[in-house]
Protein backbone atom coordinates (compact mmCIF):
# COMPACT_ATOMS: atom_id res chain seq x y z
CA UNK A 1 0.00 0.00 0.00
CA UNK A 2 1.96 3.13 -1.06
CA UNK A 3 -1.41 5.68 -1.25
CA UNK A 4 -4.32 5.69 0.57
CA UNK A 5 -6.86 6.49 -2.15
CA UNK A 6 -9.78 4.13 -1.55
CA UNK A 7 -10.97 2.22 1.04
CA UNK A 8 -10.58 -0.25 -1.83
CA UNK A 9 -7.08 0.00 -1.33
CA UNK A 10 -6.73 -2.25 2.23
CA UNK A 11 -7.40 -5.75 2.18
CA UNK A 12 -9.05 -7.03 6.16
CA UNK A 13 -5.48 -7.76 7.44
CA UNK A 14 -4.03 -4.02 6.48
CA UNK A 15 -7.37 -2.39 7.62
CA UNK A 16 -7.21 -4.51 11.16
CA UNK A 17 -3.56 -3.46 11.37
CA UNK A 18 -4.53 0.23 11.32
CA UNK A 19 -7.09 0.03 13.57
CA UNK A 20 -4.70 -1.94 16.08
CA UNK A 21 -2.64 1.05 15.74
CA UNK A 22 -5.04 3.16 16.01
CA UNK A 23 -5.52 1.97 19.63
CA UNK A 24 -1.90 2.44 20.44
CA UNK A 25 -2.10 5.70 18.88
CA UNK A 26 -5.39 6.45 20.93
CA UNK A 27 -3.20 5.95 24.20
CA UNK A 28 -0.77 8.88 23.43
CA UNK A 29 -3.61 11.10 23.17
CA UNK A 30 -4.06 10.84 27.08
CA UNK A 31 -0.53 11.41 27.53
CA UNK A 32 1.42 14.65 28.81
CA UNK A 33 3.76 14.40 26.39
CA UNK A 34 1.82 13.94 23.04
CA UNK A 35 4.59 13.12 20.75
CA UNK A 36 6.09 10.07 18.93
CA UNK A 37 9.31 10.65 16.88
CA UNK A 38 8.24 7.97 14.27
CA UNK A 39 8.08 10.62 11.10
CA UNK A 40 10.77 13.01 12.24
CA UNK A 41 12.16 14.50 9.71
CA UNK A 42 9.21 13.45 7.42
CA UNK A 43 7.42 16.84 5.99
CA UNK A 44 3.58 16.29 5.55
CA UNK A 45 1.63 18.87 3.50
CA UNK A 46 -2.52 19.56 3.92
CA UNK A 47 -3.68 20.47 0.61
CA UNK A 48 -7.18 21.54 0.84
CA UNK A 49 -9.42 23.06 -1.82
CA UNK A 50 -12.38 22.42 0.06
CA UNK A 51 -13.64 23.46 3.49
CA UNK A 52 -13.08 21.86 6.46
CA UNK A 53 -12.54 21.91 9.90
CA UNK A 54 -11.88 18.19 11.71
CA UNK A 55 -10.46 16.61 9.01
CA UNK A 56 -7.95 18.76 8.43
CA UNK A 57 -7.30 19.98 12.19
CA UNK A 58 -6.99 16.41 13.16
CA UNK A 59 -4.85 15.72 10.10
CA UNK A 60 -2.14 18.50 11.06
CA UNK A 61 -2.35 17.46 14.82
CA UNK A 62 -1.84 13.76 13.82
CA UNK A 63 1.14 14.53 11.95
CA UNK A 64 2.78 17.03 14.59
CA UNK A 65 2.04 14.30 17.46
CA UNK A 66 3.93 11.68 15.16
CA UNK A 67 6.90 14.72 14.64
CA UNK A 68 6.61 15.24 11.04
CA UNK A 69 6.80 18.80 9.48
CA UNK A 70 2.81 19.95 9.05
CA UNK A 71 2.10 22.49 6.57
CA UNK A 72 -2.02 23.60 5.69
CA UNK A 73 -2.68 25.08 2.47
CA UNK A 74 -5.96 26.03 1.36
CA UNK A 75 -7.48 26.81 -1.51
CA UNK A 76 -8.36 30.33 -0.74
CA UNK A 77 -5.42 32.57 0.16
CA UNK A 78 -3.25 30.24 -2.40
CA UNK A 79 -1.98 30.67 -5.63
CA UNK A 80 -5.25 28.56 -6.65
CA UNK A 81 -7.34 31.72 -6.67
CA UNK A 82 -4.83 33.50 -8.98
CA UNK A 83 -5.76 30.52 -11.49
CA UNK A 84 -3.04 28.00 -11.42
CA UNK A 85 -4.27 24.67 -12.19
CA UNK A 86 -4.33 21.84 -9.61
CA UNK A 87 -1.47 20.14 -11.65
CA UNK A 88 1.02 23.09 -11.22
CA UNK A 89 0.10 23.64 -7.76
CA UNK A 90 0.59 20.16 -6.47
CA UNK A 91 4.28 20.04 -8.51
CA UNK A 92 5.10 22.75 -7.45
CA UNK A 93 4.33 22.06 -3.96
CA UNK A 94 5.83 18.53 -4.16
CA UNK A 95 9.10 19.61 -5.74
CA UNK A 96 9.52 21.10 -2.51
CA UNK A 97 10.71 17.99 -1.46
CA UNK A 98 7.92 16.59 1.05
CA UNK A 99 7.05 13.62 1.60
CA UNK A 100 3.59 12.87 2.21
CA UNK A 101 0.30 15.30 0.69
CA UNK A 102 -3.01 15.23 2.50
CA UNK A 103 -5.75 15.78 -0.37
CA UNK A 104 -9.27 17.11 -0.16
CA UNK A 105 -11.10 18.44 -3.64
CA UNK A 106 -13.83 18.74 -4.89
CA UNK A 107 -13.52 16.74 -8.21
CA UNK A 108 -14.06 12.91 -7.51
CA UNK A 109 -11.00 11.41 -8.37
CA UNK A 110 -8.22 14.37 -7.83
CA UNK A 111 -6.52 12.44 -5.01
CA UNK A 112 -5.91 9.16 -7.74
CA UNK A 113 -4.74 11.85 -10.33
CA UNK A 114 -2.63 13.71 -8.25
CA UNK A 115 -0.90 10.80 -7.35
CA UNK A 116 0.15 9.80 -10.53
CA UNK A 117 1.82 13.23 -10.83
CA UNK A 118 3.72 13.25 -8.18
CA UNK A 119 6.62 11.14 -6.41
CA UNK A 120 5.23 11.47 -2.60
CA UNK A 121 2.47 9.94 -0.75
CA UNK A 122 -1.02 11.40 -0.85
CA UNK A 123 -3.89 10.58 1.00
CA UNK A 124 -7.18 10.89 -0.17
CA UNK A 125 -9.00 13.52 2.86
CA UNK A 126 -12.07 13.24 0.76
CA UNK A 127 -12.57 13.86 -3.04
CA UNK A 128 -16.04 14.96 -4.55
CA UNK A 129 -19.07 12.41 -3.85
CA UNK A 130 -16.49 10.17 -4.13
CA UNK A 131 -14.23 8.68 -0.96
CA UNK A 132 -13.51 9.41 2.22
CA UNK A 133 -11.05 6.47 3.41
CA UNK A 134 -9.98 7.75 6.77
CA UNK A 135 -13.27 8.56 7.71
CA UNK A 136 -14.41 5.05 6.92
CA UNK A 137 -11.62 3.85 8.68
CA UNK A 138 -12.12 5.87 12.40
CA UNK A 139 -16.13 4.80 11.72
CA UNK A 140 -15.08 1.27 12.20
CA UNK A 141 -12.68 1.99 14.80
CA UNK A 142 -15.19 3.92 17.08
CA UNK A 143 -17.84 1.30 16.28
CA UNK A 144 -15.57 -1.91 17.06
CA UNK A 145 -14.40 0.00 20.13
CA UNK A 146 -18.05 -0.31 21.42
CA UNK A 147 -19.73 -3.19 19.94
CA UNK A 148 -16.63 -5.33 18.98
CA UNK A 149 -15.43 -6.94 15.68
CA UNK A 150 -17.62 -5.78 12.93
CA UNK A 151 -17.95 -9.06 11.39
CA UNK A 152 -21.13 -10.93 10.84
CA UNK A 153 -22.54 -7.05 12.60
CA UNK A 154 -25.27 -5.29 10.97
CA UNK A 155 -24.90 -1.39 10.08
CA UNK A 156 -27.28 0.57 8.88
CA UNK A 157 -26.23 4.14 7.13
CA UNK A 158 -28.61 6.29 6.60
CA UNK A 159 -29.18 9.71 4.71
CA UNK A 160 -28.22 11.95 1.88
CA UNK A 161 -26.23 8.60 0.06
CA UNK A 162 -26.12 10.41 -3.63
CA UNK A 163 -24.07 13.42 -2.34
CA UNK A 164 -21.90 11.29 0.08
CA UNK A 165 -18.50 10.14 -0.07
CA UNK A 166 -18.84 8.77 3.36
CA UNK A 167 -20.93 6.16 2.48
CA UNK A 168 -18.87 4.71 -0.15
CA UNK A 169 -15.77 4.40 1.69
CA UNK A 170 -17.71 3.12 4.40
CA UNK A 171 -19.19 0.48 2.45
CA UNK A 172 -16.33 -1.05 0.87
CA UNK A 173 -14.44 -1.05 4.49
CA UNK A 174 -17.15 -2.67 6.37
CA UNK A 175 -17.25 -5.42 3.48
CA UNK A 176 -13.85 -6.29 3.93
CA UNK A 177 -14.15 -6.45 7.58
CA UNK A 178 -17.00 -8.18 7.24
CA UNK A 179 -20.41 -6.55 8.55
CA UNK A 180 -23.07 -6.70 7.12
CA UNK A 181 -24.69 -3.64 5.74
CA UNK A 182 -27.96 -1.81 4.39
CA UNK A 183 -28.23 1.67 3.22
CA UNK A 184 -31.86 3.41 3.77
CA UNK A 185 -32.33 6.80 1.64
CA UNK A 186 -35.58 8.43 0.59
CA UNK A 187 -36.00 7.23 -2.90
CA UNK A 188 -34.55 10.70 -4.55
CA UNK A 189 -31.44 10.49 -2.28
CA UNK A 190 -30.98 6.95 -3.53
CA UNK A 191 -28.13 6.88 -5.81
CA UNK A 192 -28.81 5.54 -9.62
CA UNK A 193 -28.40 2.25 -10.22
CA UNK A 194 -27.74 1.23 -6.84
CA UNK A 195 -29.60 -1.87 -7.55
CA UNK A 196 -27.02 -3.05 -9.79
CA UNK A 197 -24.30 -2.24 -7.43
CA UNK A 198 -25.71 -3.51 -4.47
CA UNK A 199 -26.06 -7.09 -6.34
CA UNK A 200 -22.58 -6.89 -6.78
CA UNK A 201 -21.07 -5.61 -3.52
CA UNK A 202 -23.56 -7.54 -1.72
CA UNK A 203 -25.36 -5.12 0.58
CA UNK A 204 -29.07 -4.26 1.29
CA UNK A 205 -31.39 -1.14 0.39
CA UNK A 206 -34.43 0.15 1.87
CA UNK A 207 -36.43 3.47 1.91
CA UNK A 208 -38.19 2.02 5.30
CA UNK A 209 -35.51 3.26 8.17
CA UNK A 210 -38.52 2.18 10.51
CA UNK A 211 -38.15 -1.63 9.17
CA UNK A 212 -34.63 -1.80 9.77
CA UNK A 213 -33.48 -0.28 12.95
CA UNK A 214 -34.70 -3.14 15.80
CA UNK A 215 -32.30 -5.35 14.14
CA UNK A 216 -29.37 -3.15 13.49
CA UNK A 217 -25.87 -3.06 15.37
CA UNK A 218 -24.88 0.52 14.71
CA UNK A 219 -26.57 3.33 13.15
CA UNK A 220 -24.11 5.79 10.94
CA UNK A 221 -26.55 8.77 9.99
CA UNK A 222 -25.07 10.90 7.33
CA UNK A 223 -25.37 14.42 6.67
CA UNK A 224 -27.83 16.08 4.70
CA UNK A 225 -26.26 18.43 3.06
CA UNK A 226 -27.14 21.32 2.51
CA UNK A 227 -24.67 23.08 0.07
CA UNK A 228 -25.65 19.87 -2.63
CA UNK A 229 -29.34 20.55 -1.88
CA UNK A 230 -30.19 23.10 -5.02
CA UNK A 231 -32.26 19.84 -6.51
CA UNK A 232 -35.28 19.96 -4.42
CA UNK A 233 -34.39 16.21 -3.26
CA UNK A 234 -37.25 16.84 -0.45
CA UNK A 235 -40.52 19.17 0.27
CA UNK A 236 -39.25 20.33 3.37
CA UNK A 237 -37.24 19.41 5.82
CA UNK A 238 -39.42 18.65 7.99
CA UNK A 239 -40.71 16.00 5.88
CA UNK A 240 -37.48 14.61 5.76
CA UNK A 241 -36.82 14.31 9.75
CA UNK A 242 -40.02 12.52 9.47
CA UNK A 243 -38.93 9.99 7.12
CA UNK A 244 -35.46 9.70 7.55
CA UNK A 245 -34.21 11.79 10.70
CA UNK A 246 -33.40 9.75 14.10
CA UNK A 247 -35.74 10.75 16.32
CA UNK A 248 -37.32 10.13 19.43
CA UNK A 249 -39.47 7.49 18.05
CA UNK A 250 -36.73 5.81 16.17
CA UNK A 251 -34.72 5.67 19.42
CA UNK A 252 -36.80 3.49 20.79
CA UNK A 253 -36.94 1.12 17.78
CA UNK A 254 -33.20 0.71 18.04
CA UNK A 255 -31.64 -2.46 20.73
CA UNK A 256 -30.47 -0.95 23.70
CA UNK A 257 -26.93 -2.54 22.83
CA UNK A 258 -26.72 -0.48 19.37
CA UNK A 259 -24.63 2.31 18.59
CA UNK A 260 -25.07 5.57 16.67
CA UNK A 261 -22.49 7.61 14.56
CA UNK A 262 -22.50 10.38 12.61
CA UNK A 263 -19.38 11.62 10.10
CA UNK A 264 -20.14 15.62 11.38
CA UNK A 265 -20.63 18.38 10.91
CA UNK A 266 -24.26 17.57 12.25
CA UNK A 267 -27.70 19.44 11.78
CA UNK A 268 -29.02 18.69 14.61
CA UNK A 269 -32.81 18.75 14.42
CA UNK A 270 -32.47 17.81 10.55
CA UNK A 271 -31.34 14.10 10.30
CA UNK A 272 -30.36 13.66 13.67
CA UNK A 273 -32.58 14.85 16.60
CA UNK A 274 -30.46 16.40 20.00
CA UNK A 275 -31.49 13.34 21.78
CA UNK A 276 -29.87 10.76 19.52
CA UNK A 277 -26.96 13.11 19.40
CA UNK A 278 -26.14 13.16 23.04
CA UNK A 279 -27.54 9.85 24.24
CA UNK A 280 -24.92 7.16 25.43
CA UNK A 281 -25.59 5.24 22.68
CA UNK A 282 -23.43 7.88 20.74
CA UNK A 283 -20.28 7.33 19.32
CA UNK A 284 -20.56 11.27 18.00
CA UNK A 285 -17.40 12.53 19.97
CA UNK A 286 -15.60 9.12 20.22
CA UNK A 287 -15.84 9.67 16.22
CA UNK A 288 -14.14 13.38 16.69
CA UNK A 289 -10.91 11.98 19.37
CA UNK A 290 -10.36 8.60 17.31
CA UNK A 291 -9.98 10.91 14.21
CA UNK A 292 -6.59 11.85 15.31
CA UNK A 293 -5.70 8.42 16.22
CA UNK A 294 -6.77 6.63 13.66
CA UNK A 295 -4.69 9.50 11.47
CA UNK A 296 -1.75 8.95 13.08
CA UNK A 297 -1.98 4.97 12.31
CA UNK A 298 -2.57 6.45 8.91
CA UNK A 299 0.61 8.38 8.34
CA UNK A 300 2.52 6.32 10.40
CA UNK A 301 1.66 3.10 8.17
CA UNK A 302 2.08 5.20 4.85
CA UNK A 303 5.48 7.19 5.57
CA UNK A 304 6.59 5.00 8.59
CA UNK A 305 8.90 2.57 7.23
CA UNK A 306 11.04 2.05 4.15
CA UNK A 307 10.07 3.69 0.82
CA UNK B 1 8.15 -1.18 38.91
CA UNK B 2 8.34 -3.27 36.11
CA UNK B 3 7.97 -2.41 32.24
CA UNK B 4 8.52 -5.11 29.91
CA UNK B 5 9.22 -4.54 26.17
CA UNK B 6 6.25 -6.07 23.70
CA UNK B 7 5.52 -9.11 23.17
CA UNK B 8 7.83 -11.36 24.84
CA UNK B 9 9.76 -8.59 27.47
CA UNK B 10 6.32 -8.08 28.52
CA UNK B 11 5.15 -12.02 29.30
CA UNK B 12 8.51 -12.20 31.27
CA UNK B 13 7.90 -8.29 33.27
CA UNK B 14 4.35 -10.38 34.04
CA UNK B 15 6.48 -13.54 35.06
CA UNK B 16 8.77 -11.60 37.14
CA UNK B 17 6.17 -10.04 38.89
CA UNK B 18 4.48 -13.12 40.03
CA UNK B 19 7.75 -14.54 41.28
CA UNK B 20 8.58 -11.31 43.51
CA UNK B 21 4.79 -11.91 44.60
CA UNK B 22 5.50 -15.79 45.87
CA UNK B 23 8.94 -15.26 47.25
CA UNK B 24 8.45 -11.16 48.62
CA UNK B 25 4.97 -11.10 49.17
CA UNK B 26 4.88 -7.78 47.62
CA UNK B 27 2.89 -6.68 44.29
CA UNK B 28 5.06 -4.80 42.18
CA UNK B 29 3.04 -2.45 39.63
CA UNK B 30 3.76 -3.66 36.30
CA UNK B 31 3.14 -2.86 32.81
CA UNK B 32 4.08 -2.79 29.05
CA UNK B 33 6.19 -0.12 26.74
CA UNK B 34 5.98 -0.41 23.60
CA UNK B 35 9.10 1.22 21.73
CA UNK B 36 8.30 1.00 18.26
CA UNK B 37 7.92 4.34 17.23
CA UNK B 38 11.18 5.15 19.08
CA UNK B 39 13.36 2.68 16.98
CA UNK B 40 16.01 4.27 15.05
CA UNK B 41 15.84 1.68 12.12
CA UNK B 42 12.18 2.21 11.84
CA UNK B 43 12.66 3.74 8.35
CA UNK B 44 15.15 1.15 7.37
CA UNK B 45 12.37 -1.77 7.41
CA UNK B 46 9.18 -2.57 6.31
CA UNK B 47 6.21 -1.05 8.61
CA UNK B 48 5.62 -2.97 11.94
CA UNK B 49 2.40 -2.94 14.23
CA UNK B 50 2.37 -0.84 17.00
CA UNK B 51 2.08 -2.91 20.06
CA UNK B 52 0.60 -2.08 23.25
CA UNK B 53 1.85 0.51 26.34
CA UNK B 54 -0.18 -0.05 29.18
CA UNK B 55 1.57 2.04 31.74
CA UNK B 56 0.53 1.51 35.18
CA UNK B 57 -2.13 4.45 37.13
CA UNK B 58 0.44 5.84 39.61
CA UNK B 59 2.70 7.07 36.11
CA UNK B 60 6.38 6.77 36.23
CA UNK B 61 7.12 9.80 38.00
CA UNK B 62 9.85 8.82 40.79
CA UNK B 63 9.35 5.57 40.47
CA UNK B 64 12.15 2.83 39.80
CA UNK B 65 11.48 1.26 37.16
CA UNK B 66 13.31 -2.18 36.04
CA UNK B 67 13.06 -2.54 31.92
CA UNK B 68 12.27 -6.13 31.49
CA UNK B 69 13.20 -7.71 27.52
CA UNK B 70 14.12 -11.46 26.53
CA UNK B 71 17.18 -10.85 24.36
CA UNK B 72 20.29 -7.69 24.96
CA UNK B 73 22.08 -7.86 21.57
CA UNK B 74 22.91 -4.21 19.98
CA UNK B 75 21.17 -2.10 22.93
CA UNK B 76 19.10 -0.20 20.36
CA UNK B 77 16.12 -1.27 21.78
CA UNK B 78 16.55 -0.22 24.82
CA UNK B 79 17.78 3.29 23.83
CA UNK B 80 14.78 3.31 22.21
CA UNK B 81 12.84 2.43 25.67
CA UNK B 82 14.94 5.14 27.64
CA UNK B 83 13.34 7.43 25.19
CA UNK B 84 9.82 6.48 25.22
CA UNK B 85 10.07 6.64 28.98
CA UNK B 86 11.68 10.13 28.76
CA UNK B 87 8.22 11.18 26.95
CA UNK B 88 6.29 9.37 30.25
CA UNK B 89 7.54 10.87 32.79
CA UNK B 90 10.95 11.29 35.52
CA UNK B 91 11.65 8.32 36.78
CA UNK B 92 14.19 8.15 40.25
CA UNK B 93 15.91 5.42 38.23
CA UNK B 94 15.79 3.20 35.53
CA UNK B 95 17.18 -0.62 35.47
CA UNK B 96 17.45 -2.80 32.79
CA UNK B 97 16.31 -7.04 33.48
CA UNK B 98 17.40 -9.02 30.47
CA UNK B 99 17.07 -12.81 30.40
CA UNK B 100 19.51 -13.54 27.60
CA UNK B 101 23.05 -11.23 27.01
CA UNK B 102 23.96 -11.59 23.89
CA UNK B 103 26.45 -9.61 23.00
CA UNK B 104 27.97 -7.68 20.30
CA UNK B 105 26.65 -4.28 21.96
CA UNK B 106 26.86 -1.17 19.64
CA UNK B 107 25.80 1.40 22.17
CA UNK B 108 26.93 2.24 25.72
CA UNK B 109 24.33 0.13 27.03
CA UNK B 110 24.26 -2.45 29.95
CA UNK B 111 22.10 -4.63 32.10
CA UNK B 112 21.71 -4.54 35.78
CA UNK B 113 19.94 -8.15 35.84
CA UNK B 114 20.92 -10.59 33.85
CA UNK B 115 19.64 -14.56 33.42
CA UNK B 116 22.24 -15.84 31.47
CA UNK B 117 24.86 -14.46 29.23
CA UNK B 118 25.52 -16.28 26.21
CA UNK B 119 28.41 -15.78 23.96
CA UNK B 120 27.12 -15.78 19.91
CA UNK B 121 28.48 -15.15 16.77
CA UNK B 122 27.05 -12.16 14.72
CA UNK B 123 25.57 -14.34 12.09
CA UNK B 124 23.30 -16.64 14.80
CA UNK B 125 20.12 -15.71 15.97
CA UNK B 126 18.52 -15.95 19.32
CA UNK B 127 15.23 -16.97 19.32
CA UNK B 128 13.08 -16.68 23.09
CA UNK B 129 9.75 -18.91 23.26
CA UNK B 130 7.56 -18.56 25.91
CA UNK B 131 4.71 -20.61 26.72
CA UNK B 132 2.39 -17.90 26.99
CA UNK B 133 3.29 -16.69 23.67
CA UNK B 134 4.77 -19.79 21.82
CA UNK B 135 3.65 -22.42 23.45
CA UNK B 136 6.68 -23.41 25.34
CA UNK B 137 9.68 -22.38 27.00
CA UNK B 138 13.07 -22.71 24.97
CA UNK B 139 15.71 -20.57 23.82
CA UNK B 140 17.61 -21.44 20.64
CA UNK B 141 20.31 -20.42 18.94
CA UNK B 142 20.10 -20.57 15.26
CA UNK B 143 22.12 -20.38 12.03
CA UNK B 144 20.89 -20.02 8.89
CA UNK B 145 20.77 -23.40 8.66
CA UNK B 146 20.26 -25.71 11.79
CA UNK B 147 19.35 -25.15 14.99
CA UNK B 148 20.32 -26.18 18.57
CA UNK B 149 18.64 -25.84 21.99
CA UNK B 150 20.48 -24.51 25.01
CA UNK B 151 18.16 -24.21 27.97
CA UNK B 152 14.89 -26.33 28.18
Amino acid sequence: MRHLLSAADLDRDQALTILETAAQMHEVQHREVKKLPALRGRTVVNLFFEDSTRTRSSFEIAGKWLSADVINISAKGSSVSKGESLRDTVTTVAAMGIDGMVIRHHASGAPAQVADWIDAVVVNAGDGTHEHPTQALLDAYSISRRIGDLAGKHVVIAGDLTHSRVVRSNLLLLKTLGAQVTLVAPPTLMPSGVAAWSEAAGFATTYDFDAVLPDADAVMMLRVQKERMSGGYFPTPREYTVGYGLTRQRLKLLSPNAVIAHPGPMNRGLEITADAADEARSLILDQVSAGVAVRMSVLYHLLGGAQ
Amino acid sequence: MLLGIPRRGATLAARLAEAIAEVEGVHVPTGSLDVTMYRDDLRLQPIRAAAPTQIPPAGIDDAVVVLVDDVLFHGRTVRAALDAIGDLGRPRAVRLAVLIDRGHRELPIRADHVGKNLPTALSERVQVSLVEDDGVDEVRIADAADASEVTP
